[in-house]
């Protein structure tokens, strides 16, 4: 007995002696553990730091454009077009408007190129005249057709000297930029050293500076002329798109949302549609571009390249997330409300339609813009729909070809001018962002304005 | 587009039958004295639905079947020697006399029987769109004068109005059912299709992914070999797990159980801000920066790191998958019930060795159910593969070398004019199931295994 109680304060003090001795490791081990931990969220937020420090890098320069501001002389002997056709006392308007496309398409047979080869001519050393390829090569090959413009808008200028604004060639805006090795050999470079000295002429006579680049908002992408391609087709595409996703998924969602929640009973049909729902939201994107492909292209035989399939292939997409947040917010209303209401003599209709939805409809408006942010930003099942395909025009109606905002960035990423269009995609990655970080600002604003706690 | 105008025609005449279904109710109300089992609208609504629904069916089906069968009719009525003509050919002349009876015209001179017909079909056109009004018309009021008819006070209008919502909600749930079983046939469909040229065999078990030199025929089993795709798409997802499963899982546990609130409520957001990025901006990231940066490195310690290799593509779509496992985690980190925590404290335990011996075994199922989520998204990703992985479908094991996945492949075989009678295209959709069999197959034993956790601690 009393060898017992001698033995017991001998074994607990050698425990503790051990667990003592253990606690600097098992210390270090938690700061060690902790610090890990901390790493990587550190990493994660860095992560997101260069993502965007890179695009923002690359892409904030792209807003501004090398531009040559030039006084033009409309000259008539490089314009020999007649004075614009004025009805006349008896013609029949049939008869004035053939006139007036005779009088249009001789002015778009017009050398407007050389109008601007002679602007810039008149401001560099007289050898530059016999090297007019280069020289027209300075400016980018649409701006002739903003000149025609400006004469059918108004033919009094001819004869007269404007100045015009006009854009310098993708190849000059790099140089002009630094986004070139100056060091490269002639052979490497696109300008050749005649094309560099006269850009550096017209930068030292203050005639070249950086504007901001309107183009890149107001233009359709185009190939002959890079500087000037712009995001306007691929935006109004994306605009179709969105339209049919919300009018489609919204009404749909929410109504397959309030059935399994406010309606259904447990039977295995219910839960058939429920594992589906979960299915779809994790579905690849790239799937739902298959189905557009097979059933509404080959099947139903819309045309390709259409927002309209496009918008319906991210419909399907979309759905799901409406669904799951809708149904998510139906949850959080509190059943004291329905009861309350059915108590009353309303209906399960009643209830919902009159009680339950308008209480939902600040989590659903949100559910919805962050469906419709994700979708804006898809691009996987928009190229197996045909929308890869290069469309140099705005859509006017959801059945022509078009692009979209994130087709766009794949593929200028993927054109040969790099130097210049590293950037004009990171422009355009910007624009998307900004698109999608206001819908989700909005979202986080109406959750806030409008979040009820029960 | 005169169609579209009797759709509205037709919404128009369903508020006046609304009207005047509540009307009558309102009339019998004040004359009768009875008290109306419903609410006037809903007698209204009633009235509306019983006009307006037989209307539109009519009206769709119209639109569904109207140009089929007027065509039909047309082609019947063409000479001998026309319609023996192969499918294709009549098919074109009978494109011709569309245009022709749309008054558009045809380029070329016309024959004199395809002149007739393109009379004919016009007439038909107009003999049609005449018949349809009049149907219409008469489903209409006949609608409107059998519901006004059956409206008494004693008319339970509210449970019928009802009964046709819940039928219209359940029809909007189905839709999800509809989507699936369309994914499901259409690629079936094209997938059968395909392996009429390629056997299965050949197909899941061939190592040499080469469709362009295969032709139709006995060439075609060379070239169509699904294990290099599949070889590249595992190991890019063996990559991203690498890199986002510890930094995921660590900042997971970081934040649910060291972070101040503050921290956490800053952090947190940002993380998701990776979860919101349109993939394609991964991708050019990935391009413009990760790829030169592995080039760089790889030159300044003497290995060989292709610009776009899988590395590249998995080491960035590690980073995507980030917020996508943390945010699951974190779930389900913060189910682990505080009891059991307590109890390992109580016993002395400090906080690491609880988070790692008590809360980690104890929150396992649901973190694999979440790494699983995780991988069938990273198994689908598309755009990040296609931009940064090179997209050289060999079967080789050196992650710093370029590779190629099965989501690129059907990109690839599916970008541009879609032939749907090639294999090159077709075996898009036999890749295409596959994928979708494999995600299939990770989502529901992954969703298997959360809910299951979630239920052991409710």
């Amino acid at each position: 007995m009393s060898a017992v109680t001698s033995d017991l304060p001998e074994t607990r003090s050698s425990s503790a002696e051990k667990v003592r001795g253990s606690l600097a490791r098992r210390h270090a081990a938690e700061r060690r553990f902790k610090a890990i931990g901390m790493l990587a969220v550190i990493l994660g937020l860095s992560f997101v730091a260069i993502l965007f420090a890179t695009v923002l890098r690359k892409g904030v320069p792209a807003f501004w454009q090398t531009t040559v501001t030039l006084p033009v002389h409309f000259d008539p002997a490089v314009v020999k077009v007649p004075p614009m056709p004025a009805p006349q006392a008896g013609q029949s308007p049939a008869a004035y408007q053939e006139e007036l496309t005779a009088w249009r398409t001789m002015l778009a047979g017009a050398n407007w190129g050389r109008l601007i080869e002679n602007a810039l001519l008149a401001e560099l050393p007289p050898e530059a005249a016999s090297r007019r390829r280069d020289v027209q090569r300075l400016v980018t090959s649409s701006e002739r057709f903003r000149l025609r413009d400006m004469v059918e808008r108004d033919p009094g200028i001819i004869g007269q000297t404007v100045t015009v604004t006009l854009l310098a060639d993708a190849n000059v805006d790099i140089w002009m930029k630094g986004n070139v090795d100056r060091s490269l050999s002639d052979a490497q470079l696109a300008l050749n050293p005649e094309q560099r000295r006269y850009v550096d002429t017209l930068n030292e006579k203050g005639l070249m500076q950086q504007s901001f680049a309107t183009a890149l908002f107001l233009n359709v992408d185009s190939r002959a002329s890079p500087a000037s391609a712009g995001l306007a087709g691929a935006f109004v595409g994306s605009l179709f798109m969105m339209l049919i996703v919300i009018v489609l998924s919204v009404p749909i969602g929410v109504a397959a949302a309030i059935y399994l929640e406010e309606f259904a009973p447990k039977n295995r049909l219910t839960d058939l549609i429920e594992i589906n729902i979960n299915n779809l939201a994790a579905v690849p994107s790239i799937v739902f571009g298959l189905l557009g492909a097979a059933v509404f292209i080959n099947w139903i035989g819309l045309p390709l390249s259409a927002p309209l399939v496009g918008g319906l292939v991210l419909t399907l997409m979309t759905l799901p997330t409406i669904i799951i947040t809708t149904r998510a917010t139906l949850r959080a209303i509190p059943p004291s409300i329905r009861s309350a209401a059915v108590g009353l003599g309303a209906s399960r209709v009643q209830t919902v339609a009159h009680h339950v939805l308008p209480l939902a409809l600040p989590g659903i408006l949100t559910g919805t813009i962050i469906g419709v942010a994700q979708a804006l930003g898809e691009t996987a099942p928009l190229l197996l729909i045909g929308m890869s395909a290069f469309v140099a025009s705005v859509p006017a109606t959801p059945l022509d070809q078009s692009t979209a905002l994130p087709v766009q960035i794949y593929l200028w990423q993927g054109n040969e001018l790099r130097n210049f269009f590293e950037g004009r995609t990171s422009a355009a990655i910007i624009v998307l962002l900004s698109l999608m970080i206001a819908l989700n600002a909005l979202a986080i604003f109406l959750r806030r304005r409008f979040e009820r706690r029960w | 587009m005169s169609i579209w105008w009797l759709v509205i025609v037709v919404l128009a005449a369903m508020g006046f039958a609304y009207q005047s279904g509540a009307a009558k109710s309102r009339k019998l109300a004040a004359a009768g004295g009875a008290k109306l089992h419903s609410l006037p609208t809903h007698y209204g609504a009633l009235v509306a639905l019983w006009c307006g629904i037989p209307a539109l069916v009519i009206l769709l089906l119209f639109l569904a079947f109207e140009g089929d069968l007027i065509r039909a009719m047309v082609a019947s009525g063409l000479p001998d020697q026309v319609r023996a003509l192969p499918s294709n050919q009549l098919a074109g002349i009978l494109n011709r006399v569309e245009s022709l009876a749309s008054g558009y015209g045809v380029a070329g001179s016309v024959e004199l029987f395809e002149a007739e017909a393109a009379a004919q079909m016009s007439q038909l056109r107009t003999v049609g769109n005449l018949a349809l009004i009049a149907v219409v018309a008469a489903a209409f009021v006949l609608g409107l004068a059998h519901a006004l008819r059956r409206l008494t006070p004693r008319l339970r209008a509210r449970n019928e109005v009802e009964r046709v919502v819940v039928i219209a909600l359940i029809a909007c749930s189905a839709v999800a059912i509809v989507t699936t079983v369309g994914i499901v046939l259409s690629m079936l469909g094209e997938a059968v299709r395909f392996f009429q040229f390629v056997h299965p065999f050949d197909f899941f078990f061939g190592t040499v992914w080469n469709p362009r030199f295969s032709t139709v025929g006995a060439g075609a089993s060379g070239g169509y070999g699904l294990l290099p795709l599949l070889w590249g798409t595992v190991l890019i997802t063996i990559i991203a797990m690498a890199v986002a499963v510890p930094i995921g899982l660590m900042t997971a546990i970081y934040l649910s159980e060291y972070a101040s609130p503050r921290l956490r409520s800053l952090a947190k957001p940002a993380l998701e801000i990776l979860a919101g990025i349109p993939t394609i901006v991964y991708g050019f990231f990935a391009l413009t920066v990760v790829g030169p940066f592995l080039a760089s490195i790889g030159a300044a310690i003497g290995i060989e790191i292709r610009a776009t290799s899988a590395l590249t593509a998995g080491l960035v779509m590690g980073i995507m998958i980030i917020p996508f496992v943390s945010s699951l985690s974190d779930d389900i980190i913060t189910q682990v019930p505080r009891a059991m925590r307590d109890g390992s404290f109580g016993l002395g335990a400090t906080h690491s060795e609880t988070i790692r011996r008590v809360v980690l075994p104890a929150a396992l199922p649901g973190i694999v159910g979440a790494f699983l989520l995780a991988v069938s998204r990273a198994v689908g990703e598309t755009m990040i593969v296609v931009m940064a992985a090179g997209n050289a479908p060999v079967l080789q094991a050196n992650p710093l070398q370029a590779i190629s996945t099965v989501t690129v492949t059907i990109v690839n075989q599916l970008t541009g004019d879609i032939d749907f009678t090639s294999p090159q295209s077709l075996v898009a959709f036999a890749l295409g199931l596959t994928l979708f069999t494999i995600t299939l197959g990770l989502n529901i034993v992954a969703l298997y295994i959360v809910r299951r956790y979630r239920e052991q601690y409710e």
